[in-house]
């Protein structure tokens, strides 16, 4: 997909082969070089699972289980994770201390020019760090990677609010489903229509903010609406509303990385999850069995704890723009 | 009624949007982060020929437009339709000034064209690219002036008025293209 990844021989030539491959191998190795000096240690778990995803806007790619015929609890499906988060939050509540992984996820998408079937993702979580800590984190392991010159004028943070005030004058918690409905419709020429408050916040995201973060400086996008949390911790900002602990990073329009100072509460999760698959039947999408190792690692506890994944294809364009 | 999904969304794709024939130029799926995709499509009015942004929630289905390109062969005009004949079927259709719009002047009779037809009638017609068209009406020839860059207006068979060289005498036969309506040179 990006031809500087080197993931892709198709798009490699013998002109550029070595100079690609190099300038990868040189980022993976800076990468390393970051998390071995913070003294967090590199894991690799497995790319296979016994349990989909049950986000409703995620689809794993699922693969036929051959050894289905010799184990007689073993399933037909196996899954390829769509992210390490599970297995490295099952790692974390066995007491590894902070970890990082370098590896593939794969999503069912559509491809696109920033989208692929297969990608590579630098994962992290920090033991006892809390969302800003995170941040700080980011930004020095960035500043190791890209170009200086994206980073002259430092970091960006703004919330989620204050995104929305600046490149479109509303205050997306105040306003409600249908109000941001009929102002959608105003901005932007579309015939759906949805109950579903995030739908509108996620189209106006997509199509009017998004474009406009981090060409100053790399930005970070904070205190989501609650609704939007996933598995970060929510809290309350400073006008009341209730947000979630995560930001996604942008660099020039494009979307970096997402970090999320995680939820460790067993039933939490579990409401959640619930939550997902009760989106999924209002979708009409078939629900999903919820993954039930990681519900028995939450159960033994998590350790308070931040974590972020990256995409590394889309790091490696940005490192040699 | 036919549709399509947006995951069946490409370039060429012929839609219907508000009642008319659409064609998708471009096809971009949108995501933030984490949350629902969109495809945000250029489309392009088959009629009218304007071309704007669209932006459909993933997994919304659209109607299908059922619209064809055909080779046909131009017959004549009867003063309010233009005919025009399948070669293989030899059926003959009736188009209209609204679907061969300016197209008409470079109708020439047995000339093959691609006309669109949507729901079987005709949408658009293109002409060929280039057509040899007879001048009728234009200011005597100017002998001996071959390349100083002056022009006329020429009227041509068809009613199509164009600038030719000075030396373009009436009676003769030119290569015009249409996409520019220009004069390229004697046929």
């Amino acid at each position: 997909m990006i031809e500087t990844t080197g993931a892709n021989p198709a798009a490699l030539t013998a002109k550029n082969v070595k100079q690609c491959l190099g300038k990868r191998a040189k980022i993976l190795a800076a990468i390393r070089r970051y998390f071995d000096q913070q003294q967090v240690l590199e894991v690799d778990t497995p790319l296979l699972s016994d349990y989909p995803i049950t986000d409703p806007q995620l689809d794993n790619i699922k693969v036929e289980n051959p050894t289905v015929n010799y184990q007689s609890t073993s399933q037909t499906w196996l899954y390829l994770t769509t992210s390490p988060e599970y297995a490295m939050k099952q790692l974390l509540s066995l007491g590894s201390g902070s970890i990082y992984q370098i590896s593939k996820s794969f999503r069912q998408d559509v491809p696109g020019p920033r989208h692929s079937i297969e990608f590579t993702l630098l994962e992290w979580y920090r033991v006892g760090f809390n969302i800003a800590d995170l941040i700080d984190d980011v930004t020095a392991l960035l500043m190791t990677l890209i170009p200086a010159g994206l980073m002259a004028n430092g970091v960006e943070i703004l919330s989620y609010r204050e995104a929305f005030l600046r490149y479109l004058s509303i205050d997306p918690f105040s306003l409600t489903s249908a109000q941001l409905e009929n102002f959608a419709h105003q901005k932007i020429d579309c015939d759906f229509t949805d109950q579903d408050k995030d739908i509108w916040l996620d189209l106006l995201m997509s199509h009017c903010i998004e474009p406009n973060l981090g060409h100053q400086a790399p930005c970070f996008l904070i205190d989501y609406p609650a609704s939007q949390a996933a598995l970060a911790k929510i809290d309350h900002d400073e006008q009341g509303n209730l947000v979630a602990k995560r930001f996604e990073l942008y660099i020039e329009g494009i979307e970096l990385a997402n970090g999320y100072e995680e939820l460790t509460d067993h039933d939490q999760h579990v409401d959640r999850f619930e939550q997902d698959n009760q989106r999924r039947r209002e979708l009409g999408l078939p629900t999903q069995a919820v993954d039930q190792h990681f519900l028995k690692a939450l159960k033994s506890g998590l350790p308070e704890c931040a974590g972020v994944a990256l995409g590394v294809d889309r790091l490696l364009l940005l490192a040699v723009s | 009624m036919a549709t399509y999904s947006t995951n069946e969304f490409k370039n060429g794709l012929k839609l219907i949007i508000d009642g008319d024939p659409c064609s998708i130029v471009e096809n971009e799926v949108v995501k933030p982060g984490k949350g629902q995709a969109f495809n945000r499509v250029r489309l392009k009015n088959l009629k009218t020929g304007r071309t704007w942004e669209k932006t459909f929630k993933s997994g919304e289905s659209v109607e299908a437009a059922d619209v064809i390109d055909t080779d046909m062969e131009y017959l004549y005009c009867d003063g309010e339709f233009w005919y025009f004949m399948d070669p293989i079927s030899y059926e003959q259709i009736p188009a209209s000034l609204e679907a061969v719009a300016d197209a008409k002047l470079f109708l020439k009779e047995q000339d093959c064209c691609v006309v669109t037809l949507w729901n079987g009638a005709p949408l658009t017609v293109s002409p060929p690219n280039f057509v040899e068209l007879e001048v009728v009406e234009t200011d005597p020839g100017l002998k001996g002036d071959t390349a100083q860059g002056g022009t006329k207006p020429a009227t041509l068979s068809t009613g199509a008025v164009v600038r030719v060289p000075l030396f373009i005498d009436q009676g003769e036969v030119l290569k015009i293209d249409t996409r520019t309506g220009e004069y390229v040179s004697r046929a």
